[in-house]
C-alpha cells in the first residue's frame, strides 16, 4: 500500500448478478453496507495487499491439500480451467478461466464437455500454457499414480476420458451425465500445472515450488512469516490484477490477526472472525471497517479411526455421536466460535439437505438428549467399553478446532468417555491424519468449495482421498453410486437421506458437529472482494484492489 | 531457653520442640520479612492444590455453557471463561498442575545435577573436563529454548513437559554443586574415606553430596519457580499441557487472549496466579540461601 495508485476509468466494479440460484440468495446475510455501494466505484490500480493467513501451509501442491493455509497464499499464483464467477461467488455460476468465452454446454446427451483454451498464455516460466498442460494436471487430479495424493480425486469419478485434441482443445466425457462435473471442475484447488515440470520433476515437485499462470508471480516464502507474490504483467485476463503485489502475513494466534486489522498492518483476513471480534473491530474502527458475512460450505466433523480398537465397533462410534448436543452446541458455541449451524452432510439450506425433521431421526440429533445419552452409555457397557479412553488428534488453530475440540471433550465426558487431546501444528496435525493415523478419534473437516453437495459428501466414503477413518463400506459405497446417478431431484434427495443416515448413524463412520459461519471483517479500503459460501473460493486476487482515499 | 533445658534431661517430646519451631519462625519473619512473605505463598499454594476439591463446589473441566463469559460475581468469585468453567476452580486445580510439575521437574533437575557436580568435582581430571565441556553447551541455551526444544523433539503432556523443564536444570545445578564439591575434594575426611575403601558412589552420595545441600536447596527452591514458569510457558505456546486440564499458562491463551477486552479476567487471574507463585519461591529461595549460607547468616 504504499506504491502510487491510479484510476482505471475502464474497469468498473459489477454488482450482484441477477443469476444468483433463489436459494443461494438468503445465504450471503449481511454483506457490508460499503460493499454494495462498491459496485459503482471506480477501481484504482497499484498498492500491496498485506492479508492475515491463520495456519503455514503443510505443503505448495493444491492438489494434495484441502486447506485454506494453502489456497490463500498460493491460489494467487495459479489459473484454473474454469471458476466460480468472481464477482458473483456466492452463485454457483461459473465462468471460463483458462479457457475461452462461455462455460461449454454439454453434449453427446450431456456426457461431452469441450473446452476451447486461451491462446498466448505462459506460466511464470515463459513456458506457453496449451490443453497439454490441462491434461496433464487432470491426469494427475484424477488419475494419479500409486502414492501420489490427490485429495479431490472422488469428486471425478463421473469421468471416462479426457484429452487434449490439440494445444488449444481439451475434451471431457463422461461415464453418464452428471450435474456435478462443472462444480467439480471450477474446484479452485485444480491449479493447472505445466505438464514440463510434471515430467521433467515429478509429481511431488510443486509441494515445494511454484509455477503458475495465476495473476501474480511467485516471490518467496518465509518458513512461519510471510509468503510474497508480485503482479504478473503477462496475465492474461486484460488490465488485471489491480495490485502491485501481495503478502500473505502468517499468524497463527486469531488475537494476532485481529490486532493487525485493527492497527492496519493488514487489511483483511480471508477465512473469518468469530462474532465477538467482528464486534470488537466495529467498535474500534467503524466506517473504517467493513464486514462481510455467508454461511459457509464448511463442516467441522470428528473422525473415529476404524483400526483402532473399540473404535472399531460401530457401537462405540454411535456412543460418540450420541453424547453430542449439537443443537445447544449451536446456542452457545455461535457466541464464540465460527461455528453456527446445526446440519447434516449437504450444506444446510440447499435442496439436497436435511431438513430438522430429517435431521432428528438421526443418531445425535434427537431432540430427546437425555434419551440419546442413556443409549450411549448402553452401547458402551454393550461393547465393553465403559471406561474408554480415546486420545483425540486436535490441530492448533483456536478457530474452530481447539473450541469445538474442548466442547466434544465435554460432551464425552457426559457418557463416561474420557479424552486426551493432543494439540499438534498444522502439519503435525494432517501428518497425524493422513499418514501415521496417530490418533483414535480425530478432529476433522470436510470444508469444499462450490457448493455441490453430490460431489462434497465424497467425504463420507471411505474410498475418498480426504477420508481418514480408514474404512471400507460398501453399502454406503452403492448408495453414492445411485445418488451420483440419479436424475431427478427428489430421487436425489432420497439417496441423499439413505447416505446420510448410513454414514452418521447406523455406522456412524464420521460425526458432524456444526457447520460454520462466515464472518469478514476488513479494511473499507481493501476493494473487489466478495465474500464467498466458502474460504477457498474467490482468492485468485486479480479483481481485488486497495482505495488509497481510504487508507 | 525451654527447649534447651529439656534438651538437656535427653527428652524430645514435641512440646519442648513446638516453642523452638516457632521461635525459629518469629526469628526468620523478622530477620526476613520478604521470605516469610514467600513462605507464605509457597504454602498458600500448596494448601491450594492439595484441597483444590474442597475449596470449590465447581469441576475443573465440566462445561457450563449458559454460563459463558460471566464477569466475576458472588457466584463465580473470579468470573468463567467461555465455556462457563469457574476461573477460580481452574486456577486452584491449575495450581496442582503448576505444583506436580514445579516439584517433580525440579527435585528430578536438582537431583541429578547435585550427582553430576559431586561426581565431576570428585572424579576431576578428564571426566570433570568432559562433563564441564557438556554442561557449557547447555547452559549456552537459554531456559526456554532448551525446554522447548526437548518438548518440541518430544511432544507435548505432562510427562514430556516435565523431561523437558528437567533437562536444562541439570546442568544449571550441576555447575553450582560443582564448585562447592571442589572445596569438599580437598578436605581430609573424603581422603580418609578413600583410604577406608569406600566406593565410588558411597563417597559421593553419602560424605560429599549431605555437604552441598546449602547450594542444593537454595537451586532447588529456585528450580520450582523457575518450572512453574516454564510449564506456563510451553502451555502457552500450546507444547505443554493439553485442554481442558487446568494450567495457568494454558488458561492464558486461546479465549484468554481472544476475549482480552471484553473479558479480562480470563487473563487477569491466571496471569496473577504464575506471577505470585514464582514470586513467592524466589522470595523464598533467596530467604533460605540467606539462612544457610554462613557469610550471610551472621550478619
Amino acid at each position: 500500500m504504499k506504491k502510487g495508485y491510479e484510476s482505471d476509468p475502464s474497469a468498473k466494479g459489477s454488482g450482484l448478478a441477477s443469476r444468483t440460484a433463489p436459494w443461494l440468495l438468503g445465504m450471503a446475510l449481511a454483506v457490508g453496507f460499503g460493499h454494495l455501494a462498491q459496485a459503482q466505484e471506480e477501481i484504482q490500480r497499484g498498492g500491496v495487499l498485506d492479508f492475515v493467513v491463520a495456519g503455514e501451509a503443510p505443503s505448495k501442491d493444491g492438489h494434495k491439500e484441502t486447506s485454506y493455509s494453502v489456497v490463500h497464499p498460493y491460489a494467487p499464483f495459479y489459473s484454473l480451467l474454469i471458476r466460480v464467477d468472481p464477482d458473483n461467488p456466492q452463485s454457483t455460476d461459473f465462468v471460463c478461466d483458462l479457457c475461452v468465452g462461455d462455460v461449454p454446454a454439454p453434449t453427446n446427451g450431456g456426457k461431452t464437455y469441450t473446452f476451447e483454451i486461451r491462446e498466448g498464455v505462459k506460466f511464470h516460466d515463459g513456458t506457453p500454457l496449451t490443453a497439454h498442460d490441462i491434461e496433464a494436471t487432470y491426469e494427475k487430479i484424477i488419475n494419479p499414480p500409486e502414492g501420489v495424493p490427490s485429495a479431490r480425486k472422488s469428486f471425478f469419478s463421473m469421468v471416462e476420458s479426457f484429452e487434449a485434441t490439440d494445444d488449444t482443445t481439451i475434451v471431457f466425457n463422461l461415464k453418464f451425465p452428471s450435474g456435478a462435473f462443472l462444480p467439480s471442475l471450477a474446484t479452485p484447488f485444480n491449479w493447472i500445472y505445466s505438464k514440463k515440470d510434471l515430467e521433467e520433476h515429478g509429481f511431488a515437485w510443486h509441494e515445494k515450488n511454484v509455477n503458475g499462470s495465476g495473476p501474480f508471480r511467485f516471490v518467496q516464502h518465509q518458513p512461519g512469516a510471510f509468503v510474497d507474490g508480485v503482479r504478473n504483467d503477462d496475465y492474461f485476463h486484460e488490465g488485471q490484477p489491480y495490485l502491485d503485489g501481495f503478502k500473505a502475513i502468517i499468524a497463527k494466534k486469531m488475537s494476532v490477526r485481529i490486532q493487525a486489522i485493527r492497527g492496519n498492518r493488514a487489511g483483511i483476513e480471508f477465512r473469518g472472525f468469530p462474532p465477538k471480534a467482528r464486534d470488537d473491530l466495529v467498535a474500534a474502527l467503524g466506517d473504517k471497517l467493513t464486514v462481510q458475512e455467508s454461511d459457509w460450505n464448511c463442516v467441522l466433523l470428528f473422525t473415529p479411526n476404524h483400526k483402532r480398537k473399540f473404535i472399531e465397533d460401530p457401537r462405540v462410534r454411535r456412543a460418540l455421536t450420541l453424547a453430542v448436543d449439537r443443537w445447544g452446541g449451536s446456542k452457545y458455541l455461535s457466541r464464540i466460535a465460527i461455528v453456527k449451524t446445526v446440519g447434516g452432510v449437504a450444506f444446510p439450506g440447499h435442496p439436497l439437505a436435511a431438513t430438522r425433521d430429517e435431521l432428528e431421526e438421526i443418531a445425535g440429533y434427537r431432540p430427546d438428549l437425555e434419551a440419546s445419552r442413556a443409549e450411549a452409555r448402553q452401547l458402551l457397557e454393550d461393547a465393553g467399553a465403559t471406561d474408554l479412553v480415546i486420545d483425540l488428534n486436535n490441530r492448533d488453530v483456536d478457530q474452530p478446532y481447539k473450541v469445538v475440540g474442548t466442547w466434544l471433550i465435554d460432551q464425552w465426558a457426559k457418557v463416561g468417555i474420557k479424552t486426551e487431546q493432543r494439540v499438534r501444528p498444522t502439519p503435525q496435525f494432517y501428518a497425524a491424519l493422513r499418514n501415521s493415523y496417530d490418533f483414535d478419534v480425530s478432529i476433522d473437516f470436510n470444508c469444499q468449495s462450490v457448493i455441490n453437495p453430490i460431489a462434497d459428501v465424497t467425504k463420507f466414503l471411505g474410498s475418498s482421498g480426504s477420508n481418514y477413518g480408514q474404512y471400507d463400506d460398501p453399502v454406503l459405497e452403492k448408495i453414492y453410486a445411485d445418488l451420483e446417478r440419479a436424475g431427478d431431484e427428489g430421487e436425489q434427495r432420497r439417496l441423499m437421506r439413505l447416505y446420510e443416515k448410513r454414514a452418521l448413524d447406523e455406522m456412524a463412520h464420521l460425526g458432524v458437529t456444526l457447520w460454520w459461519y462466515k464472518i469478514n471483517p476488513h479494511r473499507s479500503y481493501v476493494k473487489g472482494w466478495k465474500i464467498a459460501p466458502s474460504h477457498y473460493i474467490n482468492q485468485q486476487l486479480d479483481n481485488v484492489w486497495i482505495d488509497p482515499s481510504l487508507l | 531457653m525451654t527447649g534447651q533445658s529439656t534438651v538437656a534431661l535427653g527428652k524430645i517430646d514435641d512440646p519442648i520442640d513446638k516453642p523452638a519451631l516457632i521461635t525459629r519462625i518469629r526469628s526468620l519473619c523478622r530477620r526476613q520479612p520478604l521470605g516469610a512473605a514467600g513462605g507464605i505463598v509457597v504454602v498458600v499454594m500448596c494448601f491450594a492444590a492439595a484441597f483444590a476439591g474442597f475449596l470449590t463446589p465447581y469441576d475443573p473441566v465440566a462445561n457450563s455453557l449458559e454460563n459463558m463469559l460471566s464477569s466475576p460475581d458472588g457466584a463465580h468469585l473470579m468470573g468463567t471463561d467461555e465455556f462457563g468453567r469457574d476461573i477460580l476452580t481452574r486456577v486452584l486445580y491449575g495450581a496442582r498442575t503448576a505444583l506436580f510439575i514445579g516439584l517433580v521437574a525440579a527435585s528430578l533437575g536438582a537431583t541429578l545435577g547435585l550427582v553430576l557436580g559431586v561426581a565431576s568435582a570428585y572424579f576431576g581430571g578428564i571426566f570433570d573436563l568432559v562433563v564441564q565441556r557438556i554442561v557449557d553447551i547447555f547452559l549456552a541455551f537459554p531456559l526456554v529454548i532448551m525446554a522447548l526444544a526437548v518438548v518440541a523433539t518430544l511432544g507435548p503432556g505432562v510427562q514430556n513437559v516435565i523431561i523437558a523443564i528437567t533437562v536444562p536444570f541439570i546442568p544449571q545445578c550441576a555447575r553450582v554443586v560443582r564448585s562447592s564439591a571442589l572445596a569438599l575434594r580437598e578436605i581430609p575426611y573424603v581422603d580418609a574415606a578413600r583410604a577406608l575403601g569406600f566406593s565410588h558412589a558411597r563417597i559421593i552420595l553419602r560424605h560429599m553430596a549431605p555437604n552441598v545441600m546449602a547450594p542444593f536447596l537454595i537451586m532447588l527452591t529456585y528450580f520450582v519457580g523457575q518450572a512453574i514458569l516454564l510449564e506456563a510457558v510451553l502451555s502457552y505456546l500450546g507444547m505443554g499441557v493439553q485442554d481442558p486440564t487446568p494450567a495457568w499458562g494454558l488458561m492464558l491463551k486461546g479465549g484468554a487472549e481472544e476475549f482480552l477486552e471484553s473479558a479480562p479476567w480470563l487473563s487477569i487471574f491466571p496471569g496473577l496466579a504464575i506471577t505470585l507463585a514464582v514470586f513467592g519461591f524466589n522470595l523464598f529461595g533467596d530467604a533460605l540461601r540467606d539462612l544457610l549460607d554462613p557469610k550471610l547468616r551472621s550478619r
